[in-house]
């Protein structure tokens, strides 16, 4: 996709904010044919800006306990490719979340979550630690979480009493 | 014991709606389209702001006209946006929200007597405050065929030799009516002729959605008669906190000031402080914010107008101003049923004065969710209505 319209920008960010809305909605709100909403859905996924359809989910409600790391490494960068194999390696694995390349002391910054403390211990141990051109790892146990993806984790706000009436 | 309520608090009337209140209070799932403030919480930067001056015991009373930057602010603000110059040291007051600040305006320009005309529909608070002057409020009214849009000839009509000041309100609550520059130029002209003072309240001028807001002060020489009412309330979300502000040419804004100094003394300190951030770092925030409401208005009047009612797309404020006459309910009827029937909180329109009646208010500034839920009960209603043509016919009878 060259150039995102404005009806477009507005589609995903309105999708961002929250991916159930129904077609008919989104198209009233928008001011086009529902059709057009969902053409321009399949192509905004067919040209990889919008990824996926998920939920931000509060592990601490759901009552399924899950344990996430942040890892940072020192990454000795590879002749003609710099991070990127490396990174998309460690990219692959299931329990990685995330990885980003960072400036700063450490290269990249890796999420990963297990069901258990141990869990995490073990695949760092084993599966990121020995890879060749990582210097150094730091690894940070996330002990609890504010916000996600720009989702407040807090509880559910109070907003005050509104009144039912006012002028 | 002699009558211990003045004549004046026993003449302006009560809340029309106080017993829709009382009708809510036994209800556990209404959506409330009834109320006139965003349901967005005020952008953090403000709060943030507020709790570190709190924390250094900035708790102080500010100058009479409110903190010199906050007006130097303001006065930077509205210069940049729509060319609207004020002096900040002599034309500005910040004011206790807006409704302290039509009410110092209108005791400011209103002697026992004069009459004042009030645009309406209207907010429900510019005729009892006209009385509480002492003058009398003649109502102006702005229909649905010239799209809620005050229009010279209504104003021409009841203007005498006793009319001292013209209020109005656009974007406007209830309607979203707005004017356009050539709009206000038509009013301008009946004010200039007849020497009026204008009362402009713009507390909508941030959400006004098809056309950029015109403030009435720019047009042709109306700066010189007009005193300006704006606030924080609408565009920041900041209903609580009680900051407006008021601009006019110095003799008027030190008119105001010395009803302010003696009855309010000064703005929340607080409140400025956070409405200074919110001016300073907020626009992102408030942006959104106005971008939401545009995309809920279309929502919410296709699916009125799906639903059965005449709605005109309002193009500012946050309100939707359907006609219920189609179903022949009168609109405090069409209120109450959809209330007790479906748990809907809408206003009836001839709470808002003249023009307003056939009509219902509906704040669009609730959630998606609600505001979904509400157009499936609305539409649910008024489908009820249709397999009950005895009612409706008995509710269109006259009264004898």
């Amino acid at each position: 996709m060259e150039i995102m319209n404005a009806t477009d920008t507005t589609l995903v960010h309105l999708l961002e904010e929250n991916s159930r809305i129904p077609t008919p909605e989104l198209a009233a709100m928008l001011g086009v044919p529902a059709a057009e909403v969902e053409e321009r859905i399949r192509t905004l996924q067919a040209e990889g800006v919008i990824r996926r359809f998920t939920a931000i989910v509060d592990r601490s409600s759901s009552g399924q306990a899950e344990v996430s790391a942040i890892i940072e490494l020192k990454v000795s960068p590879e002749r003609d490719h710099g991070y990127d194999r490396l990174a998309e390696r460690i990219a692959r694995f299931e329990e990685v979340r995330s990885v980003r390349l960072i400036t700063g002391t450490y290269d990249l910054h890796v999420l990963v979550t297990g069901r258990d403390m141990q869990e995490i211990a073990r695949f760092v141990s084993e599966h990121i630690a020995p890879m060749e051109r990582i210097r150094e790892t730091a690894t940070h146990i996330i002990m609890k979480s504010y916000k996600e993806n720009g989702t407040l984790m807090l509880g559910r706000d109070g907003g005050g009493e509104r009144q039912p009436f006012s002028f | 014991m002699r009558d211990p309520v003045s004549r004046a608090a026993r003449m302006i009337p009560p809340s029309g709606i106080r017993r829709f209140f009382d009708l809510v209070q036994t209800m556990d799932d209404v959506i409330s389209l009834g109320v006139g403030e965003p349901d967005f919480s005020t952008p953090w930067k403000a709060i943030d702001a507020c709790m570190v001056a709190l924390e250094q015991g900035q708790t102080s009373y500010t100058s009479n006209r409110g903190m010199p930057a906050l007006r130097e602010q303001i006065a930077d603000d509205l210069a940049r946006d729509f060319g609207l110059c004020y002096d900040p040291e002599t034309e500005m007051i910040i004011t206790t929200g807006v409704s302290e600040g039509l009410d110092i305006a209108i005791r400011a320009v209103t002697d026992p007597g004069d009459e004042v005309l009030v645009a309406q529909p209207s907010y429900v608070s510019y005729a009892p405050c006209v009385t509480l002057a002492g003058g009398v409020p003649v109502p102006v009214p702005c229909l649905e065929r010239d799209r809620f849009r005050l229009v010279p000839d209504q104003l021409t009509e009841r203007v005498t030799p006793r009319t001292k000041a013209l209020i109005m309100n656009f974007p406007n609550n209830p309607t979203g009516g707005v004017m356009t520059a050539s709009d206000l130029k038509a009013v301008a002209d009946v004010v200039e002729d007849h020497d009026l003072v204008l009362l402009s309240d713009e507390v909508y001028s941030e959400l006004s959605y098809e056309q950029a807001h015109v403030p009435a002060a720019t047009i042709g020489t109306l700066r010189e008669r007009t005193i300006t009412l704006n606030g924080f309330s609408k565009a920041y979300a900041m209903t609580g906190w009680r900051i407006g502000y008021l601009c006019a040419p110095p003799e008027l804004a030190d008119a105001a000031l010395k009803i302010h100094q003696y009855v309010m003394l000064c703005a929340p300190s607080m409140g400025q402080v956070a409405a200074l951030a919110a001016l300073r770092s907020a626009k992102a925030e408030k942006d959104a914010m106005i971008e939401a409401y545009r995309l809920r208005r279309n929502l919410f009047v296709e699916g009125l107008n799906r639903a059965g009612l005449v709605c005109h797309m309002p193009e500012g404020a946050f309100y939707a101003f359907p006609s219920i006459e189609s179903t022949g309910l009168t609109d405090v009827e069409f209120a109450e049923q959809l209330l007790a029937e479906e748990h809907v909180a809408v206003v009836p329109g001839s709470v808002f004065g003249e023009g307003g009646a056939g009509h219902v208010r509906c704040a669009y500034a609730v959630s998606h969710e609600d505001l979904v839920e509400a157009v499936n009960r609305i539409e649910r209603f008024i489908a009820s209505l249709a397999d009950r043509p005895a009612l409706a016919i008995e509710a269109r009878q006259p009264v004898t």
